[in-house]
């Protein structure tokens, strides 16, 4: 067994990691630029794999080092990657992203939300018994609401669509604080259906944006008689 | 007892003496990022020295306000100072005084004069700068507020010398994701009330743009070298709060022995001088905000300090 104060030292640096993530995730919902979005949705992987690490060593179990793995594989390298190849790059250069709320609005619905989900998680966190329940399990569930509210005030494809990924990892980021004996099998076939899920969308973005010449799906609504070039 | 006032009065003549230094160090570095030579750190000293001897020219429609403005905005800093760990770890004769919100109080006082003294002048531009600085000052009043709750809530007090220690013992709280985040938010808050870059630029000098600087453009001789004096250590006392008792409270003088108080100086002008390179990184990578995008920098320092507020509030 390990020392009791490395595993003190352990459990406030996956704290922190957890702070981090609950902040990346407002900038998540408050950037203006798309690059800036993928940056972010990185850096969100990135703190990801970091929790994994740190419970791995907490728990002594190998499968959460193999999540961290697969989640850097994947959602640092292959999926920024896939967008920026699938995707026009007038998508990153464009300077504003439309929003339907005003930034300052979002970012204070999105801190309510983050309070709503500490407090739901409150009776929840009987549920399991591990030290980093009390960590992860709210900030991931503050993530799910986040993500969502990220994916209903953008109005350009891919911020949309990374507030989507946003809550994925979100959910895994409770889900490794929860159940850290997860079966591996399920980690690795959600990280390739995330990974198909991308190139279809970025498709998907590609097939909209050659048509009607923008990728701000927010204008989708209205009916249109001639595509405008 | 003697000890202890007397080393509060070391604090304070520190913060006159090397508050200038600080805004010298900032200029020149920040020209050295820029591939120029840029004036010497000493010249904001010079600058001073040369305006305690210039004549004062005074608006003739202006009242007891502005010729008052000067002293207060000079003092406030320097009550502070009585109030906060500069250079001791252990609280002086003035601590109990008043606790953190009295400094915020306190600072915020000299603020408030400085903006009335801007409308009171008759010039056009002192007006607007005055109410950019007051649309910067209640932007950052909550977060100001919600900082200084979780600290104290945190620490269990609301005395400065008290909260410090907290954070370091042991070491692994330093590592607390509210800690982390208080000092992000701190750090915006400071961005924010020195006026610097991504919101305000303290080196422009055009009236249309100016946040910070308008509110002293009437100001001539000794009453514009008290209030770039009282600016100077503005920043220095913020800069003490932040390193002492958020960031780094190390290196400050434990024992009550003169030697180990005055050992103490060159280890906060350290601690300063890594600051300002950070700060230099921050000011030279980042372009100033729209006028209305000063609300959304706010804004996201205010998220992070409720952040960091829950996140300590449920921790289990």
């Amino acid at each position: 067994m390990t020392d009791p104060n490395v595993i003190i030292w352990l459990h406030n640096l996956n704290a922190l990691t957890g702070g981090l993530f609950l902040l990346v995730l407002f900038g998540l919902v408050s950037v203006r630029q798309v690059g800036g979005c993928v940056r972010l949705f990185i850096a969100l992987s990135l703190l990801l794999a970091a929790s994994a690490f740190l419970l791995s060593a907490i728990y002594h179990t190998w499968h959460l080092s193999v999540v961290g793995v697969v989640d850097i594989a994947t959602k640092v390298i292959a999926i920024p990657l896939l967008l920026r190849r699938v995707l026009p790059d007038e998508v990153y250069t464009r300077r504003e992203v439309a929003q339907v709320l005003n930034i300052p609005t979002a970012l204070l619905t999105a801190l309510l939300l983050a309070i709503v989900a500490y407090l739901l998680s409150k009776p929840l966190m009987a549920v399991g018994d591990g030290i980093a329940i009390g960590v992860n399990l709210p900030i991931g569930l503050s993530g799910l609401l986040i993500g969502g509210l990220t994916a209903a005030v953008r109005r350009e494809a891919v911020p949309l669509f990374l507030g989507l990924l946003a809550m994925e990892n979100s959910a895994f980021f409770a889900g490794i604080g929860v159940a850290p004996e997860m079966p591996l099998i399920a980690e690795v076939s959600i990280a390739f259906d995330v990974l198909i899920l991308v190139f279809v969308v970025g498709v998907l973005t590609r097939a909209v944006h050659e048509h009607i010449g923008t990728t701000e799906v927010g204008t989708l609504t209205a009916l249109k008689e001639e595509p405008e070039r | 007892m003697f000890h202890r006032v007397f080393f509060n009065v070391i604090q304070v003549v520190t913060t006159m003496l090397f508050a200038p230094l600080v805004s010298g160090v900032v200029s020149r570095l920040k020209e050295i990022v820029q591939s120029k030579r840029g004036p010497s750190i000493f010249q904001p000293y010079r600058d001073i020295w040369k305006q305690f001897h210039k004549d004062e020219v005074i608006p003739e429609q202006s009242s007891w306000i502005f010729r008052f403005t000067p002293y207060l905005v000079f003092v406030t800093p320097i009550f502070v100072t009585l109030l906060i760990p500069v250079l001791t770890d252990y609280p002086l004769f003035f601590a109990f005084m008043g606790d953190m919100l009295g400094g915020g109080f306190v600072l915020s006082l000299g603020g408030f004069f400085a903006a009335l003294a801007a409308v009171d002048t008759g010039n056009p531009y002192g007006p607007v700068g005055a109410s950019r600085t007051r649309m910067v000052g209640f932007l950052a009043e909550p977060v100001f507020m919600v900082v200084f709750f979780t600290v104290s809530f945190t620490a269990g007090s609301t005395i400065p010398y008290i909260v410090q220690q907290h954070w370091v013992t042991p070491l692994a709280n330093f590592f607390e994701p509210s800690h982390v985040l208080l000092m992000l938010a701190f750090l915006m808050l400071i961005l924010a009330e020195g006026g610097r870059i991504p919101v305000d630029n303290p080196a422009g000098h055009f009236e249309l743009a100016m946040i910070d600087e308008s509110k002293s453009l009437e100001y001539s001789g000794c009453s514009f070298a008290l209030v770039k004096w009282g600016g100077h250590m503005k920043m220095f006392v913020l800069l003490c709060i932040f390193l002492n008792v958020l960031v780094t409270p190390w290196g400050l003088a434990h024992e009550q022995a003169f030697g180990a108080v005055l050992l103490a100086i060159p280890f906060l002008l350290f601690k300063i001088l890594c600051f300002v390179v950070v700060l230099v990184v921050i000011e030279s990578s980042l372009s100033k905000l729209r006028l209305f995008r000063i609300a959304e920098f706010l804004g996201a320092a205010f998220v992070t300090s409720v952040a960091a507020m829950i996140s300590r509030l449920f921790a289990s």
